[in-house]
């Protein structure tokens, strides 16, 4: 997918992450900060990483501020910002499709 | 070198002749030399001790650069003097390459983590280490490890010399012009001055910091004037809304109600729960839902209990009142109830630290303890328990009383939901071990309860109540489904803080943590 323009998903909330996409200057960059940076920082990243890959985005400027968010929560604030940012978040999301 | 709960002390810090913890009750029946202070004769008599201010009194007691002070932490998150005190020290008068031995520090201590940073403190013992301090102290910026002494340690450390105090500051509520000090009558009331009792018996100096001077004698003292040097009355000692909550609340919030239940259950399910037993518990919200739930099953076997001691809140007040405990001996007070009935409630009494809880001396209430319910940050697969490392290994927390009345209690249960947020609580290797897994009896989790196996007689209890229980592994294998398994914390070798068993003996050490970047 396409980052076509700058979109956000998630809360700063305990247990939550915000997550913004941006368009890229070819390839991905990742800014991440973590309250529990220390154990589940290499874990977060990869997460964060799979899920764009899933996501077919190779191009994009990521900024996760992770609250102590658990994989699952992760991947849907990331997925949802990537939707958002193509305008693609209203209909027809494919769920178990990409999104799974 | 290894010790009994496998962590490696390194060798320099056992020069000296400290030695590695060997377990439990290892100093059993060994002797202790105790130190004396040398103070000063007051043969000509004095109308009063009173001195203009801080700076005064520091010159008095000949206060100079490489001292030890000590502070009491009654005041808690409301305590004004540490700062001040520090501020005239070394603002003032110049003075540095100090260190400070308190009975616990807290984020109302912020400002000390600048004088750290500068080189004017050189070295912290305390038994809670919070806020800005535990970031610098964890960044490798003391100059020298920091001690992390149990509430019973400290008196024991102070009481055989390990600690020498050149001047000790006493927070008091009300004084009187010679320095017999109370908790109670004054503007910032805190109750119960336990933990200042040995610092005014073996320094050298004592200065008494009051923000209300009633008249000559304020009786009966907590601390007394034939231990003062100076009094200095201040504006204020501290913010009594920080200081107690208007009253500890009983929590709401179901998963602590359910886990608060367990634990009653379990207690009543051993031997030890009958008429005349005893009972210690926290203020966190699971442990004090405990007197709720126990309450109900003294009715119901028509029992009461003997006494309770520690840290002390409403709920246990007003148990004391309903004439359900016999006496509450109290070592510091958390809220208003609690402050406003030492000494006025009858069958509540204060206590000193190391009546509380010190393993060296001839026998500290916490041994004659039945139960004990604590919290923990984190417990592992040996029942270990870490009450001062947060899960990235920074300092944010206290050993206080915790592997004091563990050791001393027959049944310690540890309560605590299995998982916080993203952090595992029960989970494989403790990031510092505070309290020794052989003093932990019983977990009980959101999750399950989980028995140690050392205790064979606790799991057969719990069998014939027919509660449930399963291996702590297990809880752990669960913790880590729901969040993930944690990777390794990465440390540098350098040690930014020892933590001592109760016994003297070296529990632990805290390195400087080597923060994870991801853009590595």
């Amino acid at each position: 997918m396409e980052i076509l323009k700058a979109a956000m998903a998630g809360t700063l909330e305990s247990s939550d992450a915000l997550v913004t996409v941006e368009p890229g200057e070819g390839g991905i960059e990742l800014n991440l900060q973590s309250s529990v940076m220390n154990q589940y920082g290499r874990q977060i990243k990869a997460t964060v990483l799979e899920t764009l890959q899933r996501l077919d985005v190779a191009d994009a400027k990521v900024t996760v501020v992770d609250k102590g968010a658990l994989d699952c929560t992760l991947k849907a604030r990331v997925e949802c910002a990537v939707f958002r940012s193509c305008g693609k978040s209203e209909a027809n999301i494919p769920w178990g499709g990409a999104v799974r | 070198m290894k010790n009994a709960v496998g962590r490696d002390i390194p060798e320099a810090l056992l020069a000296g002749g400290k030695e590695v913890y060997q377990g439990k009750n290892y100093m059993d029946g060994k002797y202790i030399q105790k130190a004396a202070p040398k103070t000063r004769r007051y043969e000509k008599p004095q109308e009063s001790k009173l001195v203009g201010s801080l700076k005064e009194a520091l010159e008095f007691c000949g206060a100079k650069s490489g001292m030890t002070f000590s502070f009491h932490h009654h005041l808690r998150d409301g305590d004004f003097v540490v700062n001040m005190v520090m501020k005239a020290a070394i603002e003032e008068l110049g003075l540095e390459d100090l260190t400070i031995a308190a009975s616990s520090l807290g984020n109302a201590h912020d400002p000390i983590a600048q004088y750290i940073e500068e080189g004017k403190v050189v070295g912290i013992q305390t038994s809670g280490i919070r806020g800005r301090m535990g970031e610098v102290v964890s960044a490798g910026k003391l100059k020298t490890p920091a001690i992390i002494r149990s509430h019973g340690g400290r008196p024991r450390a102070i009481e055989g010399g390990e600690v020498h105090i050149d001047i000790a500051f006493i927070a008091a509520p009300t004084s009187d012009c010679v320095g017999n000090c109370r908790g109670i009558g004054g503007k910032s009331n805190c109750g119960s001055m336990g933990y200042a009792m040995t610092d005014a018996k073996y320094a050298d100096h004592v200065v008494v910091v009051t923000d209300c001077l009633v008249d000559f004698p304020n009786m009966p003292a907590s601390v007394e004037a034939i231990d003062v040097d100076a009094v200095v009355v201040v504006d204020s000692i501290g913010n009594p809304k920080k200081i107690a909550s208007a009253a500890a609340r009983i929590s709401q919030n179901p998963r602590d109600l359910m886990m608060a239940e367990n634990v009653a259950k379990v207690i009543a399910a051993t031997p030890y729960f009958k008429d005349g037993f005893s009972f210690q518990t926290g203020v966190g919200g699971p442990s004090l839902a405990a007197n709720l739930f126990l309450e109900q099953y003294m009715d119901e076997r028509g029992i009461k209990m003997g006494w309770a001691i520690g840290g002390i809140c409403g709920p246990m007040v007003e148990l004391l009142k309903k004439g359900k405990v016999g006496k509450v001996i109290d070592v510091q007070d958390f809220d208003l109830d609690a402050v406003n009935s030492i000494n006025q409630t009858t069958g509540h009494y204060e206590m000193s630290a190391s009546q509380y809880a010190n393993p060296a001396n001839k026998g500290a209430f916490v041994n004659k303890l039945d139960f004990v319910v604590l919290a923990a940050l984190e417990i592992d697969t040996g029942f270990n328990v870490n009450v001062l490392t947060g899960s990235d290994g920074v300092l944010r927390g206290a050993p206080g009383g915790h592997p004091d009345t563990a050791a001393g209690s027959k049944v310690c249960i540890i309560v605590t939901p299995l998982t916080r947020g993203r952090m595992a609580t029960v989970c494989e290797h403790v990031v510092t071990v505070t309290t020794p897994g052989d003093c932990v009896d019983v977990l009980v989790t959101d999750y399950g309860i989980a028995v140690n196996p050392l205790r064979p007689d606790l799991v057969e209890c719990l069998d014939k109540a027919g509660i449930p229980h399963v291996s702590i592994e297990s809880l752990k294998e669960k913790a880590y489904s729901l969040v993930g398994r944690p990777d390794d914390l990465q440390w540098e070798d350098k040690v930014v803080a020892v933590l001592e068993a109760r016994d003297g003996t070296i529990l632990d050490v805290v390195r400087k943590i080597k923060p994870y970047d991801p853009a590595e």
